[in-house]
Protein backbone atom coordinates (compact mmCIF):
# COMPACT_ATOMS: atom_id res chain seq x y z
CA UNK A 1 0.00 0.00 0.00
CA UNK A 2 3.05 2.35 1.20
CA UNK A 3 4.68 1.63 -2.74
CA UNK A 4 1.17 2.60 -4.06
CA UNK A 5 0.78 5.61 -2.46
CA UNK A 6 3.97 6.32 -3.66
CA UNK A 7 3.77 5.73 -6.99
CA UNK A 8 0.89 7.69 -7.38
CA UNK A 9 2.75 11.07 -5.69
CA UNK A 10 5.16 9.95 -8.82
CA UNK A 11 2.31 9.85 -10.98
CA UNK A 12 0.94 12.99 -9.92
CA UNK A 13 4.05 15.24 -10.09
CA UNK A 14 5.10 13.47 -13.39
CA UNK A 15 1.39 14.74 -14.69
CA UNK A 16 1.98 18.45 -13.74
CA UNK A 17 5.14 18.24 -15.56
CA UNK A 18 3.12 17.01 -19.08
CA UNK A 19 0.29 19.17 -18.45
CA UNK A 20 1.93 22.30 -19.49
CA UNK A 21 3.43 21.00 -22.18
CA UNK A 22 0.30 19.14 -23.15
CA UNK A 23 -1.71 22.46 -23.01
CA UNK A 24 0.54 24.50 -25.13
CA UNK A 25 0.39 21.85 -27.84
CA UNK A 26 -3.10 21.63 -28.25
CA UNK A 27 -4.12 24.60 -27.50
CA UNK A 28 -1.95 25.99 -30.33
CA UNK A 29 -3.26 23.25 -32.83
CA UNK A 30 -6.84 23.85 -31.76
CA UNK A 31 -6.75 27.28 -31.55
CA UNK A 32 -3.70 28.90 -33.99
CA UNK A 33 -3.66 25.79 -36.94
CA UNK A 34 -7.58 24.95 -36.54
CA UNK A 35 -6.51 21.22 -37.98
CA UNK A 36 -7.79 18.15 -36.32
CA UNK A 37 -5.04 16.11 -35.14
CA UNK A 38 -4.15 13.05 -37.37
CA UNK A 39 -4.41 10.03 -35.41
CA UNK A 40 -5.36 11.50 -32.66
CA UNK A 41 -6.11 8.60 -30.57
CA UNK A 42 -2.76 6.92 -31.65
CA UNK A 43 -1.11 10.03 -30.01
CA UNK A 44 -3.06 10.51 -27.25
CA UNK A 45 -2.24 6.71 -26.04
CA UNK A 46 1.41 7.75 -27.04
CA UNK A 47 0.82 10.43 -24.20
CA UNK A 48 -0.37 8.10 -21.82
CA UNK A 49 3.08 5.90 -22.26
CA UNK A 50 5.17 8.48 -22.33
CA UNK A 51 3.21 9.94 -18.45
CA UNK A 52 3.30 6.43 -17.12
CA UNK A 53 6.97 5.38 -18.29
CA UNK A 54 8.54 8.78 -16.72
CA UNK A 55 6.37 7.61 -13.30
CA UNK A 56 7.32 4.47 -13.12
CA UNK A 57 10.87 5.14 -14.47
CA UNK A 58 11.23 8.23 -12.03
CA UNK A 59 9.86 5.48 -9.22
CA UNK A 60 12.39 3.22 -9.56
CA UNK A 61 15.19 5.45 -9.81
CA UNK A 62 13.91 7.41 -6.62
CA UNK A 63 13.39 3.74 -5.05
CA UNK A 64 16.30 2.26 -5.76
CA UNK A 65 19.30 3.40 -8.10
CA UNK A 66 19.77 7.34 -6.30
CA UNK A 67 19.78 6.41 -2.39
CA UNK A 68 22.04 3.66 -3.27
CA UNK A 69 24.24 5.93 -5.79
CA UNK A 70 24.04 9.17 -3.46
CA UNK A 71 25.56 7.03 -0.89
CA UNK A 72 28.38 5.91 -2.65
CA UNK A 73 29.21 8.76 -3.31
CA UNK A 74 29.25 10.32 0.16
CA UNK A 75 31.29 7.62 1.02
CA UNK A 76 33.69 7.88 -1.70
CA UNK A 77 34.40 11.21 -0.99
CA UNK A 78 34.50 10.66 2.87
CA UNK A 79 37.40 11.69 4.81
CA UNK A 80 38.59 8.26 5.87
CA UNK A 81 38.51 6.56 2.43
CA UNK A 82 39.82 9.44 0.79
CA UNK A 83 42.97 9.24 3.26
CA UNK A 84 42.66 13.18 3.80
CA UNK A 85 41.39 12.70 7.08
CA UNK A 86 44.57 13.63 9.43
CA UNK A 87 44.09 17.14 7.65
CA UNK A 88 46.55 16.85 5.13
CA UNK A 89 45.06 17.54 1.67
CA UNK A 90 47.63 14.92 0.45
CA UNK A 91 47.79 15.54 -3.27
CA UNK A 92 45.33 15.33 -6.28
CA UNK A 93 46.35 11.18 -6.64
CA UNK A 94 44.86 10.56 -3.01
CA UNK A 95 41.41 11.26 -5.35
CA UNK A 96 42.21 8.09 -7.96
CA UNK A 97 38.82 6.21 -7.21
CA UNK A 98 36.74 9.18 -7.02
CA UNK A 99 37.81 10.01 -10.51
CA UNK A 100 37.50 6.55 -11.45
CA UNK A 101 33.43 6.60 -10.31
CA UNK A 102 33.05 10.08 -11.70
CA UNK A 103 34.22 8.63 -15.10
CA UNK A 104 32.27 5.52 -14.70
CA UNK A 105 28.87 7.14 -12.92
CA UNK A 106 28.79 9.96 -15.70
CA UNK A 107 29.00 7.02 -18.45
CA UNK A 108 26.63 4.93 -17.29
CA UNK A 109 24.03 6.93 -16.30
CA UNK A 110 24.23 8.75 -20.02
CA UNK A 111 23.51 5.32 -21.62
CA UNK A 112 20.39 5.29 -19.26
CA UNK A 113 19.42 9.27 -20.10
CA UNK A 114 15.75 8.74 -21.92
CA UNK A 115 16.11 12.21 -23.86
CA UNK A 116 19.69 11.55 -25.07
CA UNK A 117 17.95 8.18 -26.67
CA UNK A 118 15.44 9.85 -28.28
CA UNK A 119 17.47 12.23 -29.63
CA UNK A 120 19.69 9.52 -31.25
CA UNK A 121 16.41 7.49 -32.27
CA UNK A 122 15.58 10.70 -34.42
CA UNK A 123 19.27 11.45 -35.95
CA UNK A 124 19.37 7.85 -36.75
CA UNK A 125 16.02 8.04 -39.06
CA UNK A 126 17.06 11.82 -40.24
CA UNK A 127 21.07 10.50 -41.56
CA UNK A 128 19.29 7.22 -43.59
CA UNK A 129 20.94 5.24 -40.90
CA UNK A 130 23.94 6.85 -41.15
CA UNK A 131 24.40 7.76 -37.34
CA UNK A 132 24.29 4.70 -35.30
CA UNK A 133 22.08 5.14 -32.19
CA UNK A 134 24.71 3.40 -30.19
CA UNK A 135 27.75 4.91 -31.37
CA UNK A 136 26.08 8.57 -31.14
CA UNK A 137 24.85 7.47 -27.68
CA UNK A 138 28.57 6.02 -26.87
CA UNK A 139 30.50 8.82 -28.18
CA UNK A 140 28.34 11.62 -25.61
CA UNK A 141 28.37 9.07 -22.62
CA UNK A 142 32.43 8.83 -23.04
CA UNK A 143 31.98 13.43 -23.59
CA UNK A 144 30.02 13.01 -20.19
CA UNK A 145 32.40 10.56 -18.47
CA UNK A 146 35.90 13.04 -18.81
CA UNK A 147 33.85 15.58 -18.21
CA UNK A 148 32.53 14.92 -14.97
CA UNK A 149 36.37 13.47 -13.94
CA UNK A 150 37.43 16.88 -15.10
CA UNK A 151 35.03 18.58 -12.74
CA UNK A 152 35.86 16.42 -10.00
CA UNK A 153 39.63 17.25 -10.56
CA UNK A 154 38.55 21.07 -10.33
CA UNK A 155 36.97 21.12 -7.12
CA UNK A 156 39.35 18.74 -6.04
CA UNK A 157 42.40 21.23 -7.37
CA UNK A 158 39.66 24.43 -6.64
CA UNK A 159 40.73 26.28 -9.83
CA UNK A 160 38.00 28.32 -11.01
CA UNK A 161 35.36 27.13 -13.31
CA UNK A 162 35.27 29.60 -16.03
CA UNK A 163 39.37 28.92 -17.25
CA UNK A 164 38.48 25.24 -18.09
CA UNK A 165 35.10 26.29 -19.82
CA UNK A 166 36.45 29.37 -22.15
CA UNK A 167 39.50 26.69 -23.04
CA UNK A 168 36.79 24.32 -24.28
CA UNK A 169 34.70 26.57 -26.01
CA UNK A 170 38.05 27.84 -27.91
CA UNK A 171 38.68 23.67 -28.48
CA UNK A 172 35.02 23.18 -29.21
CA UNK A 173 35.49 26.03 -31.78
CA UNK A 174 38.20 24.93 -33.40
CA UNK A 175 36.99 21.32 -33.94
CA UNK A 176 34.08 22.71 -35.88
CA UNK A 177 36.67 24.31 -38.38
CA UNK A 178 37.66 20.82 -39.17
CA UNK A 179 34.35 18.63 -38.69
CA UNK A 180 31.63 17.45 -40.54
CA UNK A 181 29.38 19.82 -41.66
CA UNK A 182 26.73 17.44 -40.82
CA UNK A 183 26.95 16.99 -37.43
CA UNK A 184 27.77 20.54 -36.22
CA UNK A 185 23.91 20.89 -35.04
CA UNK A 186 23.67 17.59 -33.65
CA UNK A 187 26.99 17.73 -31.47
CA UNK A 188 26.08 21.05 -29.99
CA UNK A 189 22.59 19.56 -29.11
CA UNK A 190 24.05 16.83 -27.74
CA UNK A 191 25.70 18.86 -25.04
CA UNK A 192 22.50 19.94 -23.67
CA UNK A 193 20.31 16.66 -24.18
CA UNK A 194 23.00 14.90 -21.78
CA UNK A 195 22.47 16.42 -18.30
CA UNK A 196 18.67 15.69 -17.51
CA UNK A 197 16.69 12.95 -14.99
CA UNK A 198 19.12 10.20 -14.17
CA UNK A 199 22.54 12.04 -14.21
CA UNK A 200 22.05 15.34 -12.31
CA UNK A 201 21.25 13.70 -9.18
CA UNK A 202 23.84 11.74 -9.06
CA UNK A 203 26.47 13.99 -10.53
CA UNK A 204 25.07 16.57 -7.52
CA UNK A 205 25.52 14.46 -4.62
CA UNK A 206 29.43 13.44 -5.90
CA UNK A 207 30.07 17.38 -6.41
CA UNK A 208 28.22 18.09 -3.19
CA UNK A 209 30.00 15.79 -1.28
CA UNK A 210 33.66 16.31 -2.79
CA UNK A 211 33.39 20.09 -2.09
CA UNK A 212 32.09 19.63 1.59
CA UNK A 213 35.33 17.10 2.43
CA UNK A 214 37.76 18.87 0.95
CA UNK A 215 39.37 21.30 2.81
CA UNK A 216 38.92 24.78 1.79
CA UNK A 217 36.38 24.15 -0.38
CA UNK A 218 32.98 25.88 0.24
CA UNK A 219 30.05 23.60 -0.79
CA UNK A 220 27.96 26.62 -1.73
CA UNK A 221 30.54 27.89 -4.63
CA UNK A 222 32.60 24.65 -5.27
CA UNK A 223 29.80 22.35 -5.44
CA UNK A 224 28.32 23.46 -8.86
CA UNK A 225 30.37 23.08 -12.29
CA UNK A 226 29.72 19.46 -12.85
CA UNK A 227 26.89 19.94 -15.34
CA UNK A 228 28.40 22.51 -17.17
CA UNK A 229 31.24 19.73 -17.79
CA UNK A 230 29.20 17.02 -18.69
CA UNK A 231 27.56 19.45 -21.52
CA UNK A 232 30.48 20.76 -22.81
CA UNK A 233 32.64 17.63 -23.32
CA UNK A 234 29.81 15.55 -25.25
CA UNK A 235 29.96 18.26 -28.20
CA UNK A 236 33.85 17.73 -28.31
CA UNK A 237 33.26 13.80 -28.33
CA UNK A 238 30.85 13.75 -30.70
CA UNK A 239 32.21 16.04 -33.33
CA UNK A 240 35.19 13.61 -32.83
CA UNK A 241 33.04 10.72 -33.56
CA UNK A 242 32.05 12.45 -36.42
CA UNK A 243 35.84 12.88 -37.76
CA UNK A 244 36.75 9.46 -37.00
CA UNK A 245 33.68 8.19 -39.08
CA UNK A 246 34.41 10.39 -41.89
CA UNK A 247 37.92 9.10 -41.81
CA UNK A 248 37.12 5.83 -41.31
CA UNK A 249 35.15 5.96 -44.77
CA UNK A 250 37.65 7.66 -46.73
CA UNK A 251 40.06 5.03 -46.14
CA UNK A 252 37.46 2.25 -46.92
CA UNK A 253 36.87 3.92 -50.09
CA UNK A 254 40.09 4.37 -50.67
CA UNK A 255 41.43 0.83 -49.71
CA UNK A 256 38.13 -0.59 -52.10
CA UNK A 257 38.79 1.45 -55.01
CA UNK A 258 42.68 -0.11 -54.68
CA UNK A 259 41.57 -3.49 -54.80
CA UNK A 260 38.69 -2.93 -57.53
CA UNK A 261 41.57 -1.27 -59.90
CA UNK A 262 44.02 -4.94 -58.79
CA UNK B 1 12.38 -4.30 -23.05
CA UNK B 2 15.51 -6.16 -24.02
CA UNK B 3 16.80 -3.12 -24.91
CA UNK B 4 15.67 -0.94 -21.82
CA UNK B 5 17.53 -3.69 -19.68
CA UNK B 6 20.75 -3.00 -21.97
CA UNK B 7 20.31 0.59 -21.40
CA UNK B 8 20.42 0.02 -17.74
CA UNK B 9 23.29 -2.51 -17.22
CA UNK B 10 25.99 -0.04 -17.11
CA UNK B 11 24.75 1.33 -14.17
CA UNK B 12 24.15 -1.94 -12.35
CA UNK B 13 27.81 -3.05 -12.75
CA UNK B 14 29.27 0.32 -12.03
CA UNK B 15 27.34 0.42 -8.57
CA UNK B 16 27.48 -3.75 -8.03
CA UNK B 17 31.83 -2.69 -8.92
CA UNK B 18 32.32 0.20 -6.45
CA UNK B 19 29.90 -1.32 -3.51
CA UNK B 20 31.21 -4.54 -3.39
CA UNK B 21 35.32 -4.44 -4.44
CA UNK B 22 36.07 -0.79 -3.62
CA UNK B 23 33.98 0.35 -0.72
CA UNK B 24 33.93 -3.59 0.18
CA UNK B 25 30.27 -3.42 1.66
CA UNK B 26 27.35 -5.63 1.06
CA UNK B 27 24.29 -3.90 -1.57
CA UNK B 28 21.82 -2.29 1.67
CA UNK B 29 18.11 -3.85 0.68
CA UNK B 30 18.74 -5.89 -2.27
CA UNK B 31 15.04 -6.94 -3.16
CA UNK B 32 14.30 -3.19 -3.01
CA UNK B 33 17.01 -2.51 -5.40
CA UNK B 34 16.07 -5.17 -7.48
CA UNK B 35 12.27 -4.03 -7.82
CA UNK B 36 13.38 -0.31 -8.26
CA UNK B 37 15.36 -1.61 -11.22
CA UNK B 38 12.48 -3.42 -12.59
CA UNK B 39 10.32 -0.28 -12.25
CA UNK B 40 13.03 1.72 -14.01
CA UNK B 41 13.18 -1.35 -16.61
CA UNK B 42 9.22 -1.21 -17.53
CA UNK B 43 9.43 2.62 -17.69
CA UNK B 44 12.05 3.03 -20.20
CA UNK B 45 10.11 0.87 -22.40
CA UNK B 46 7.00 2.35 -21.99
CA UNK B 47 8.47 6.13 -22.51
CA UNK B 48 10.37 4.84 -25.76
CA UNK B 49 7.21 3.78 -26.73
CA UNK B 50 5.55 6.71 -25.88
CA UNK B 51 7.67 8.92 -27.59
CA UNK B 52 7.60 7.12 -31.24
CA UNK B 53 3.92 7.18 -31.64
CA UNK B 54 3.05 10.24 -29.06
CA UNK B 55 5.69 13.18 -29.29
CA UNK B 56 7.57 12.69 -32.49
CA UNK B 57 4.18 12.24 -34.74
CA UNK B 58 2.67 15.65 -32.81
CA UNK B 59 5.68 17.65 -33.25
CA UNK B 60 6.37 16.87 -36.63
CA UNK B 61 2.93 17.19 -37.25
CA UNK B 62 2.87 20.63 -36.15
CA UNK B 63 5.77 22.18 -37.40
CA UNK B 64 4.49 20.95 -40.96
CA UNK B 65 1.16 22.13 -40.55
CA UNK B 66 3.13 25.78 -39.59
CA UNK B 67 5.08 25.73 -41.45
CA UNK B 68 2.26 24.87 -44.43
CA UNK B 69 -0.04 28.05 -42.52
CA UNK B 70 3.20 30.65 -43.70
CA UNK B 71 2.05 32.91 -40.36
CA UNK B 72 5.81 33.72 -39.26
CA UNK B 73 4.62 35.21 -36.18
CA UNK B 74 2.41 32.67 -35.24
CA UNK B 75 5.23 30.35 -35.71
CA UNK B 76 7.26 32.11 -33.25
CA UNK B 77 4.80 32.30 -30.97
CA UNK B 78 4.25 28.70 -30.61
CA UNK B 79 8.10 28.46 -30.38
CA UNK B 80 8.70 31.11 -27.68
CA UNK B 81 5.05 29.13 -25.76
CA UNK B 82 6.82 25.50 -26.03
CA UNK B 83 10.13 27.08 -24.64
CA UNK B 84 8.59 28.92 -21.62
CA UNK B 85 5.76 26.97 -20.47
CA UNK B 86 8.37 23.65 -20.53
CA UNK B 87 10.87 25.43 -18.45
CA UNK B 88 9.57 27.56 -15.73
CA UNK B 89 8.00 24.46 -13.93
CA UNK B 90 10.81 22.15 -14.45
CA UNK B 91 11.48 20.48 -11.30
CA UNK B 92 15.88 20.76 -11.67
CA UNK B 93 15.33 23.90 -12.64
CA UNK B 94 13.21 24.85 -9.22
CA UNK B 95 16.01 22.70 -7.26
CA UNK B 96 18.91 25.14 -8.92
CA UNK B 97 17.35 28.06 -7.99
CA UNK B 98 16.16 27.42 -4.77
CA UNK B 99 19.83 26.68 -4.41
CA UNK B 100 21.26 29.92 -5.88
CA UNK B 101 19.46 31.88 -3.70
CA UNK B 102 20.83 30.46 -0.89
CA UNK B 103 24.57 30.79 -2.41
CA UNK B 104 23.28 34.98 -2.58
CA UNK B 105 22.15 34.73 0.57
CA UNK B 106 25.42 33.79 1.78
CA UNK B 107 27.72 36.13 -0.40
CA UNK B 108 25.64 38.96 0.80
CA UNK B 109 24.07 40.09 -2.45
CA UNK B 110 20.56 39.65 -0.65
CA UNK B 111 19.35 39.68 2.72
CA UNK B 112 18.78 36.17 4.00
CA UNK B 113 15.46 36.20 4.84
CA UNK B 114 13.13 33.67 3.51
CA UNK B 115 11.39 36.12 1.71
CA UNK B 116 14.06 37.65 -0.01
CA UNK B 117 15.40 34.08 -0.74
CA UNK B 118 12.03 33.34 -2.13
CA UNK B 119 12.02 36.12 -4.47
CA UNK B 120 15.14 36.09 -5.73
CA UNK B 121 14.67 32.04 -6.47
CA UNK B 122 11.73 33.64 -8.51
CA UNK B 123 13.14 35.62 -10.54
CA UNK B 124 15.71 33.50 -11.46
CA UNK B 125 13.50 30.31 -12.62
CA UNK B 126 11.20 33.70 -14.37
CA UNK B 127 14.53 34.82 -15.99
CA UNK B 128 15.89 31.26 -17.03
CA UNK B 129 12.26 30.14 -18.51
CA UNK B 130 12.39 33.22 -20.91
CA UNK B 131 16.08 32.91 -22.04
CA UNK B 132 14.93 28.97 -23.30
CA UNK B 133 11.71 30.60 -24.64
CA UNK B 134 14.11 33.12 -26.30
CA UNK B 135 16.48 30.47 -27.48
CA UNK B 136 13.94 28.35 -29.30
CA UNK B 137 12.09 31.30 -31.40
CA UNK B 138 15.97 32.12 -32.01
CA UNK B 139 16.84 28.24 -33.22
CA UNK B 140 13.55 28.35 -35.15
CA UNK B 141 14.54 31.85 -36.80
CA UNK B 142 17.70 30.32 -37.39
CA UNK B 143 16.52 26.87 -39.25
CA UNK B 144 13.54 29.37 -41.19
CA UNK B 145 16.64 31.47 -42.55
CA UNK B 146 19.09 28.82 -42.91
CA UNK B 147 21.70 30.60 -41.10
CA UNK B 148 24.98 28.26 -40.43
CA UNK B 149 24.39 27.20 -36.88
CA UNK B 150 28.50 27.79 -35.80
CA UNK B 151 28.09 31.29 -36.24
CA UNK B 152 25.10 31.78 -34.00
CA UNK B 153 26.77 29.43 -31.07
CA UNK B 154 29.97 30.73 -31.60
CA UNK B 155 28.44 34.48 -30.82
CA UNK B 156 26.84 32.94 -27.82
CA UNK B 157 30.01 31.57 -26.30
CA UNK B 158 31.59 35.06 -26.83
CA UNK B 159 28.60 36.17 -25.22
CA UNK B 160 28.76 33.91 -21.87
CA UNK B 161 32.75 34.56 -22.30
CA UNK B 162 32.16 38.43 -21.73
CA UNK B 163 29.78 38.14 -19.01
CA UNK B 164 32.19 36.10 -17.15
CA UNK B 165 34.22 38.60 -16.81
CA UNK B 166 31.71 40.95 -15.37
CA UNK B 167 29.39 38.73 -13.43
CA UNK B 168 29.98 38.54 -9.86
CA UNK B 169 32.32 35.21 -9.13
CA UNK B 170 29.12 33.57 -6.53
CA UNK B 171 26.92 33.24 -9.70
CA UNK B 172 29.16 31.91 -12.28
CA UNK B 173 29.43 27.89 -11.49
CA UNK B 174 25.44 28.22 -11.17
CA UNK B 175 24.73 29.81 -14.18
CA UNK B 176 27.17 27.60 -16.04
CA UNK B 177 25.36 24.81 -14.34
CA UNK B 178 21.97 25.86 -15.21
CA UNK B 179 22.35 25.59 -19.00
CA UNK B 180 22.48 21.71 -18.36
CA UNK B 181 19.37 21.61 -16.52
CA UNK B 182 16.90 23.56 -18.37
CA UNK B 183 16.02 20.82 -20.75
CA UNK B 184 13.91 18.22 -19.64
CA UNK B 185 12.92 14.56 -20.73
CA UNK B 186 9.66 15.64 -22.27
CA UNK B 187 10.84 18.75 -23.84
CA UNK B 188 14.26 17.41 -26.13
CA UNK B 189 12.18 15.03 -28.19
CA UNK B 190 8.90 17.54 -28.70
CA UNK B 191 11.47 20.28 -29.42
CA UNK B 192 13.65 18.17 -31.70
CA UNK B 193 10.84 16.59 -33.40
CA UNK B 194 9.38 20.39 -34.32
CA UNK B 195 13.00 21.40 -35.55
CA UNK B 196 13.72 18.11 -37.85
CA UNK B 197 10.02 18.98 -39.01
CA UNK B 198 10.26 22.43 -39.82
CA UNK B 199 13.63 21.79 -41.97
CA UNK B 200 11.70 19.32 -43.68
CA UNK B 201 8.92 20.75 -44.24
CA UNK B 202 10.85 24.16 -45.35
CA UNK B 203 12.53 23.62 -49.32
CA UNK B 204 16.26 23.87 -49.07
CA UNK B 205 16.51 23.20 -45.72
CA UNK B 206 18.47 19.91 -44.75
CA UNK B 207 16.89 17.99 -41.84
CA UNK B 208 20.07 16.97 -40.51
CA UNK B 209 22.05 20.13 -40.69
CA UNK B 210 19.49 22.70 -40.17
CA UNK B 211 17.05 20.50 -38.16
CA UNK B 212 18.96 19.99 -34.87
CA UNK B 213 20.18 22.70 -32.85
CA UNK B 214 17.28 24.16 -30.75
CA UNK B 215 18.40 22.35 -27.81
CA UNK B 216 22.40 23.90 -27.81
CA UNK B 217 20.55 27.18 -28.03
CA UNK B 218 18.44 26.49 -25.33
CA UNK B 219 21.11 25.25 -23.09
CA UNK B 220 23.08 28.63 -24.04
CA UNK B 221 21.05 31.68 -23.40
CA UNK B 222 20.70 30.72 -19.70
CA UNK B 223 23.94 31.16 -19.26
CA UNK B 224 24.04 34.42 -19.89
CA UNK B 225 20.67 35.47 -19.08
CA UNK B 226 21.69 34.23 -15.38
CA UNK B 227 24.72 36.09 -15.43
CA UNK B 228 22.85 39.22 -16.47
CA UNK B 229 20.03 38.14 -13.50
CA UNK B 230 23.17 37.71 -10.94
CA UNK B 231 24.88 41.42 -12.41
CA UNK B 232 21.25 43.57 -12.10
CA UNK B 233 20.44 42.01 -8.37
Amino acid sequence: MAYFSHFLTALVSTLRDVLPIAIILFGFQLVILRKRIPNLRQILIGFVFVLLGLAFFLEGLEQALFPLGKLMAEQLTAPDFMGIADGGSGGWSNYLWVYVFAFAIGFSTTIAEPSLIAVAIKANQVSGGAIGTWGLRIAVAIGVAVGISMGAYRIVTGTPLHYYIIAGYILVVIQTLFCPKSIVALAYDSGGVTTSTVTVPLVAALGLGLANNIPGRNPLLDGFGLIAFASLFPIMSVMGYAQLSEWRAQRDKRSRSETERN
Amino acid sequence: MLESVRDLLPIIAVIAFFQLLILRQPIPDLGGLLVGTLLVVIGLTLFIHGLKVGLFPIGESMAHDFARKGSLFWLLAFAFALGFGTTVAEPALIAVADEAAKVAATGGMIDKSEEAMQSYADGLRLTVALSVGLAIVIGVLRIIKGWPIQYVIVGGYIGVVIMTFFAPPEIIGIAYDSGGVTTSTITVPLVTALGVGLASSIQGRNPLTDGFGLIAFASLTPMIFVMGYGMIL
